[in-house]
C-alpha cells in the first residue's frame, strides 16, 4: 500500500472485482448499452409503494445479485459501501437495513461509485477487510421530485439539462480474486472545484474542471498518460460536458486523443431518447461500469481503463440561496490481465 | 491545483456559454403560438356555449374556466399534459389549464407523504408564488384605483 504524488493511492496488494452487477430502467434498458446490462427493469417502481422504497429495492436486488453471482452470504460480506441522491441517502441505508451487511454510507453526488471503489479498494488492500461491496443508485422520479419538479408537471428543459438515470451498479470487491479477475490497481481523490457556474440544469459545465484536474492529478501522479489506458471514462457530463472537458484538456496540455475519452452520461442514451445533454445520477457511472466497462475487462478487450467519476456538490438548498456549483471527481484505475 | 494554465471563472463561463447550445427559440414561440390559441379557441368556443345554456354573465365565464380547469387536471392525471407542456412550453403552462397542471402535478407528487403534510403542503409549491404576487398586484392595482378613480370619472 502507498501512495503517489499529491492525490494517489496505489494499491500493491490487488484488489480484485469478483462479481458485478448493473441494473436499469426501462427507459436505460433501450439505449445503445441495453445489451450490457444485467438486469433491465420492466416496472421502475419494482412492486414497492413508492419511489424512494424503489430505488432501494433496486440496491437491495444488485447486491444479492452480486453476491449469489460470488458465492458469498450477506453473512459473511464485511462491509457494504454505499451512497445515492436522496436526502440522508435513504436508499443505501433502507438497502443496507434488509440486507443486515455491515454499512459505511457515501456522498459524492454522481461520483459515489467511484469514491466507493477506491475507499473499498483501500479497506480491503490494507487488510481491515476481506471483502466490501460497493454500490450506488438514482432514480428519475426520487430525483425530480427533490431537485426540479413534480413529474407530471408540464414544463420544458433546456438543452444542457441531464436526465437522471434509474439505474444501479453493485461491485464486490475481495482480496483474493482469480486470475485474470479485474482489480482496481490505484484511486485518485480529487479536489472540490468551483468556477462559478450557477445553472443547475448545466451540470456537466459545473463539474467538468474537477474531472480535468482529477484525471491531470492522476497522470501527473501515476507518470502516465492516456496512452497507457485503453480506454478513459468520465462519470457523466453528458455530450456538453464532454466536449467542454476536452477544451480544458487542450487549454492545460493534457494530451486526450478523442476516441479514447468516452462519457458514461453520453453513452447510456441514444440522442434521439431526448435526454437532452445525456444521462446522469449515482447509477450513472455505477451501472455503465459494472454493465460496459468491467465486464469488457473482464473479457480482456480492455487491459486498463480509468474510470473518473463527476459529481455536481449541490443542494436545492444551495441553489435556491444563489450559490455556485462545486464539482468533484474520483478517479480509479481498473486493469485486467495477468498480475 | 496541479494543472499549468488555470482557467480563470470568466474565461470558463465564456467558454461554456460558447460550447452550449441555445433552445430554439423561433420553434418555440411558434409551438406556445399555436397550442395557446387552441386553448383560448377553445375557451373561447366553451362561453359560446354557455351563452346557448343561456347562462347568465356571471356565470357563463365561470363555466368555461370550470371546464378547463377539469380538463387540465383530467389531462394531467391521465399523463398527458406533461407531454404537451414540453411541447408547447408557455403556450400550455400561461393558460389556466397549466395552471390546473401546476396544482395537480404536486398533489399526485406528494400524496405518498400523506393527506395533510403532502398534498396539503406541497399543493401550492408551484402555484403558490402565482395567487401571492397575483394577489398582492391586484390588491395594489385596486388602490391606485380607488385613489384615482375620481379624475377618471
Amino acid at each position: 500500500m502507498s501512495r503517489l504524488g499529491a492525490q494517489t493511492l496505489a494499491f500493491d496488494v490487488p484488489v480484485a472485482i469478483t462479481a458485478q452487477t448493473s441494473i436499469v430502467g426501462p427507459k436505460e434498458g433501450k439505449g445503445p448499452l441495453r445489451a450490457w446490462f444485467d438486469v433491465i427493469l420492466e416496472d421502475d417502481l419494482l412492486g414497492q409503494k413508492s419511489w424512494e422504497l424503489a430505488e432501494s429495492e433496486m440496491v437491495c436486488r444488485a447486491v444479492e445479485r452480486t453476491l449469489d453471482a460470488a458465492g458469498l452470504a450477506p453473512e459473511r460480506t464485511q462491509a457494504m459501501l454505499s451512497g445515492d441522491l436522496n436526502g440522508q441517502i435513504i436508499a443505501s441505508s433502507f438497502a443496507a437495513r434488509a440486507l443486515g451487511i455491515p454499512f459505511l454510507g457515501l456522498y459524492g453526488a454522481c461520483s459515489t461509485f467511484v469514491q466507493a471503489l477506491i475507499l473499498g479498494a483501500a479497506l480491503v488492500s490494507g487488510g481491515y477487510l476481506d471483502n466490501a461491496v460497493c454500490v450506488s443508485s438514482s432514480h428519475y422520479c426520487t430525483a425530480e421530485r427533490q431537485f426540479r419538479f413534480p413529474v407530471e408537471m408540464g414544463n420544458q428543459r433546456p438543452p444542457q439539462a441531464s436526465w437522471t438515470t434509474t439505474a444501479c451498479g453493485c461491485a464486490l470487491l475481495a482480496r483474493s480474486g482469480g486470475a485474470g479477475e479485474p482489480r482496481i490497481a490505484s484511486g485518485t481523490i480529487g479536489r472540490v472545484i468551483d468556477l462559478e457556474i450557477k445553472d443547475a440544469n448545466h451540470m456537466g459545465a459545473a463539474m467538468a474542471p474537477a474531472v480535468c484536474a482529477c484525471i491531470a492529478a492522476h497522470f501527473e501522479d501515476t507518470g502516465r498518460s492516456a496512452a497507457d489506458y485503453d480506454l478513459i471514462a468520465t462519470g457523466d457530463l453528458g455530450w456538453i460536458g464532454r466536449n467542454i472537458l476536452m477544451e480544458l484538456f487542450h487549454r492545460a496540455d493534457v494530451q486526450m486523443p478523442d476516441e479514447k475519452l468516452v462519457d458514461c452520461g453520453a453513452s447510456i442514451f441514444f440522442q434521439e431518447q431526448d435526454s437532452h445533454a445525456g444521462g446522469s445520477g449515482c447509477g450513472c457511472v455505477a451501472s455503465v461500469s459494472c454493465g460496459w466497462l468491467i465486464k469488457r475487462i473482464r473479457s480482456g478487450e480492455l487491459k486498463r481503463v480509468l474510470v473518473a467519476g463527476s459529481g455536481a456538490m449541490l443542494s436545492p438548498v444551495s441553489c435556491q440561496q444563489g450559490q455556485s456549483i462545486p464539482g468533484i471527481s474520483y478517479a480509479v484505475c481498473i486493469e485486467g490481465g495477468a498480475v | 491545483m496541479t494543472q499549468k494554465n488555470p482557467i480563470k471563472p470568466d474565461e470558463y463561463r465564456r467558454l461554456v456559454a460558447r460550447m452550449t447550445p441555445h433552445s430554439r427559440h423561433l420553434r418555440g414561440c411558434l409551438r406556445a403560438f399555436w397550442v395557446g390559441g387552441a386553448i383560448c379557441t377553445l375557451g373561447q368556443a366553451l362561453g359560446a356555449l354557455g351563452e346557448r345554456l343561456e347562462l347568465s354573465e356571471a356565470t357563463a365565464p365561470m363555466f368555461t374556466s370550470v371546464v378547463l380547469i377539469f380538463l387540465g387536471t383530467l389531462l394531467t392525471g391521465l399523463g398527458v399534459y406533461d407531454r404537451i407542456g414540453k411541447y408547447a412550453g408557455a403556450g400550455s403552462i400561461v393558460p389556466i389549464t397549466g395552471f390546473a397542471n401546476s396544482v395537480c402535478a404536486p398533489a399526485m407528487e406528494f400524496r405518498r407523504e400523506g393527506i395533510v403534510l403532502g398534498i396539503g403542503a406541497k399543493l401550492f409549491t408551484i402555484a403558490g408564488p402565482v395567487l401571492v404576487y397575483g394577489i398582492t398586484a391586484s390588491i395594489a392595482v385596486g388602490v391606485v384605483y380607488w385613489a384615482i378613480r375620481g379624475w377618471l370619472m
